[in-house]
């Protein structure tokens, strides 16, 4: 055990009836690093995705995540998903994009900072009377907003409908609203899918900016290949649910197994590969 | 000269005008009546003709001014306008009467003319604005300042409800009526919060109204405790009610949550009925306290040593104060409601009601409770439906079972829909709308549903989402400084 991990992942199984989507998968993600996880079509990387946040239950396996501010350590296979972006703070992004779209754009991010303003408004009480703590609270939730939507380049569309915005400013907007709930381990489902070069070229800075500044580990899934090589420090990945490779960058881009599972192992194939 | 659009639009015109005849033949081309006792089976051919006849013009002139036709259309409409209008005069001038002269056939009936009539100037008006807009495309229009407008209609709507028992002309009646209109605007506005904020369809919301009537009554009868009381008691009961019904049906949404939720209306309606040791089952309870101005009765007698609301203020004894503090009762409730609603959306809570109906999957990835969130918005709900209940319950003086059925929870959920989810003027105009004007125009009550029906439909063609569906972001950032 890697005691300066963030996330200890051991023995990942998941089976679906008679299907085993994830076999035995094991990884950790250090504090403050760029993990990604990658696999051709079908390998099981949304489901490790959807065990670490709780919306599957593993049918094998353990899911520690070690707080770096509180010690505190959690068990992220045991909890409900609300509580593990509660609690935990492992927060997530969708495949399929999912921003609440007839609400605004720093509505979003306040409903993302719901559980803290909550506190704030005495579970409404306090809100309803318009108590000062609540009203600070609330001028501060609106500046960690505002500070995100200028991250992300949103700033003009910060007052209109998530539902209205084109698709890579939603892409950005998932990213801004995960941040503002708070999180230590990011998670981003194929943030880039759809994005065009030079838009998922901003998305490795933002990526980048993320980790460097605010000291926050990302869990990335990702199919672009030249993203993934660029931004990450560590790479899993996954094949028919199982581990096939891990390490940096250049370890993994080099393993025969790797280049097997994404190119076939003809020969035909490996002639393609070298090209 | 002839127009080249002629072919398409007369082809159309006939294919209509064919199966409107098909359809409306056995209808209305046949008259079944009893003579002594044999059936027989008259015609009324010439009526049937007639109604082929105005359904082939009004779609012919419907489809040219849709097609952006002015002259012929207008024309056209006008003829029709001017041929219903005769023939309505005719009616009414008693000519028609003479039913022995041959012409007579020819004089269609009351309701064709209105039709007609109404048909015409409909098409005129289309095709006036093609006419005055000239043949170029829509322009775009400035969007409107929708949160201005809503605000200051808001205001009229309230200053009108707040002056309108002191207007001259007002009887006992239309208090009677608005009294009824706003005991279903505080309903819709409270089921707002659980249709329109949370998006939780709740087909049951009746059962919530039940419980506020059923409390009151039962604490008023057996305690004797007086309204002021009874009311906040009534809230937390209905809250505590909505709270036990949310729970089985947390895991529930959309179609299904719908089903369940009108099966636990419908149980609440029939315990309240068979219950008979605890509610007095279909008998209902009776004489329940009526409302006091602040322990001044309103009565022509006081009992011994109290004082009644006239001696109070030295005026004649009149039954229409009572009828006018009701009214002022639930209107102050009801703006209640209305300002609990508003405050609310802009709390956490409530954008958490609103994201939750957006997305509840998202919701969860942002750590909000689903649960907490949802049973907050059917407790909340239900409490105002058991304020309403309790006003309801000290209003009539009664309560039974037969109030508390399904089509009330039907005419809310069309109120709330009607008016446009998440809407408070909306959800106000179709109160008005949908109580008000079937209560106020009860002589044509035969063609209440027939208008019901009719209005459903003109609103899923024009506005689907609702009356009013502009939504103003609950928060907005704060002006940026202007750059040097």
């Amino acid at each position: 055990m890697n005691p300066a991990a963030l996330l200890e992942v051991e023995h990942l199984t998941m089976r679906f009836g008679g299907l085993v989507a994830v076999d035995d998968v094991s990884f950790s993600v250090a504090q403050g690093a760029i993990h990604a996880l990658i696999g051709p079509n079908g390998a099981g990387k949304t489901t490790v995705f959807n065990c670490l946040t709780g919306f599957y239950k593993p049918s094998v396996g353990r899911i520690t995540l070690n707080s770096p501010e509180s010690q505190a350590t959690f068990l992220l296979e045991q909890m409900d998903d609300f509580r593990i972006v509660r609690d935990a703070r492992v927060v997530r992004t969708f495949q399929n994009i999912r921003t609440f779209p007839k609400m605004s754009v720093l509505e979003n991010l306040m409903v993302a900072q719901h559980n803290h303003l909550m506190r704030a408004s005495g579970w409404t009480f306090l809100g309803l009377i318009g108590a000062p703590s609540f009203l600070d609270a609330e001028a501060a939730s609106v500046e960690r907003a505002e500070y995100w939507i200028d991250r992300t380049g949103l700033a003009e569309y910060a007052d209109s409908e998530a539902g209205a915005l084109p698709y890579g400013e939603q892409r950005r907007l998932e990213i801004a609203r995960a941040m503002c709930c708070d999180p230590v381990l990011l998670c981003l489902d194929e943030p880039a899918a759809g994005l065009n070069p030079s838009e998922t070229e901003q998305l490795s800075e933002l990526i980048g900016y993320i980790r460097d500044h605010h000291h926050i580990s990302v869990l990335l899934i990702e199919h672009d290949m030249s993203m993934v090589m660029g931004v990450s420090d560590h790479i899993v990945v996954l094949d028919y649910g199982q581990k096939i490779a891990e390490g940096t960058p250049e370890e993994v881009r080099n393993d025969p197994a790797v280049v097997q599972a994404y190119l076939g192992s003809d020969d035909d194939d490996d002639a393609d590969a070298s090209t | 000269m002839r127009p080249p659009f002629a072919a398409p639009l007369l082809r159309d015109a006939v294919l209509v005008a064919g199966i409107a005849g098909v359809l409306a033949f056995p209808f209305v081309g046949l008259l079944l009546t009893t003579q002594g006792t044999a059936p027989t089976l008259s015609t009324r051919f010439p009526e049937f003709a007639g109604a082929v006849v105005l359904i082939f013009f009004g779609r012919l002139g419907i489809s040219a001014a849709r097609r952006g036709h002015s002259l012929f259309p207008i024309v056209l409409g006008v003829a029709m306008a001017t041929v219903g209008a005769f023939s309505l005069l005719f009616e009414t001038a008693g000519m028609a009467a003479d039913s022995a002269a041959p012409w007579h056939a020819f004089v269609p009936g009351t309701f064709l003319a209105t039709v007609a009539s109404a048909g015409g100037v409909a098409i005129v008006v289309v095709a006036g604005r093609n006419y005055l807009l000239g043949d170029s495309e829509p322009v775009a229009r400035k969007p409107l300042p929708m949160k201005q407008l809503l605000l200051w209609t808001g205001v009229a709507l309230a200053g009108v409800a707040i002056v309108l028992p002191l207007l001259p002309a007002v009887d006992r009646r239309l208090i009677d009526v608005a009294t009824l209109v706003l005991t279903y605007v505080m309903l819709g506005w409270g089921l707002n919060i659980v249709v329109g904020l949370a998006g939780l369809l709740d087909l049951g919301y009746v059962a919530f109204y039940a419980v506020g009537a059923y409390s009151y009554a039962l604490l008023s009868v057996t305690f004797g405790w007086s309204f002021w009381v009874c009311l906040p008691l009534a809230g937390a009961l209905a809250a505590l009610f909505g709270i036990l019904l949310g729970f089985p049906v947390l895991r529930l949404r959309g179609d299904y949550l719908a089903i369940v939720t009108l099966g636990f209306g419908e149980m609440i309606r029939i315990i309240l009925l068979n219950w008979y040791d605890f509610t007095n089952g279909p008998d209902g309870i009776s004489n329940i306290g009526r409302p006091s101005f602040f322990g001044f009765q309103f009565a022509s007698k006081p009992a011994e040593g109290t004082e009644s609301f006239h001696t109070l203020f030295g005026i004649a004894y009149d039954p229409v104060h009572r009828l006018i503090f009701l009214y002022y009762l639930i209107l102050a409730l009801a703006l209640l409601t209305n300002a609990f609603t508003l405050r609310i959306r802009r709390l956490p809570v409530g954008r958490a009601w609103e994201a939750l109906r957006e997305d509840e999957i998202a919701c969860r990835s942002l750590g909000v409770n689903p649960r907490n969130t949802k049973l907050s918005a059917f407790a909340i709900g239900a409490m105002f439906a058991g304020f309403a209940g309790s006003f309801f319950a000290t209003r009539q003086g009664f309560v039974s079972p037969e109030s508390f059925t399904f089509i009330e929870s039907a005419i809310l959920v069309a109120i709330v829909v009607l008016g446009g989810m998440g809407s408070q003027i909306g959800v106000a105009v179709a109160a008005i709308i949908l109580v008000g004007l079937p209560e106020y125009f009860r002589e044509l009550q035969e063609y209440r549903m027939l208008a019901f029906g009719m209005g459903m439909v003109l609103i899923m063609l024009w506005r689907p989402g609702g009356l009013l569906t502009h939504r103003e972001p609950t928060i907005r950032t704060r002006p940026q400084p202007a750059s040097p």
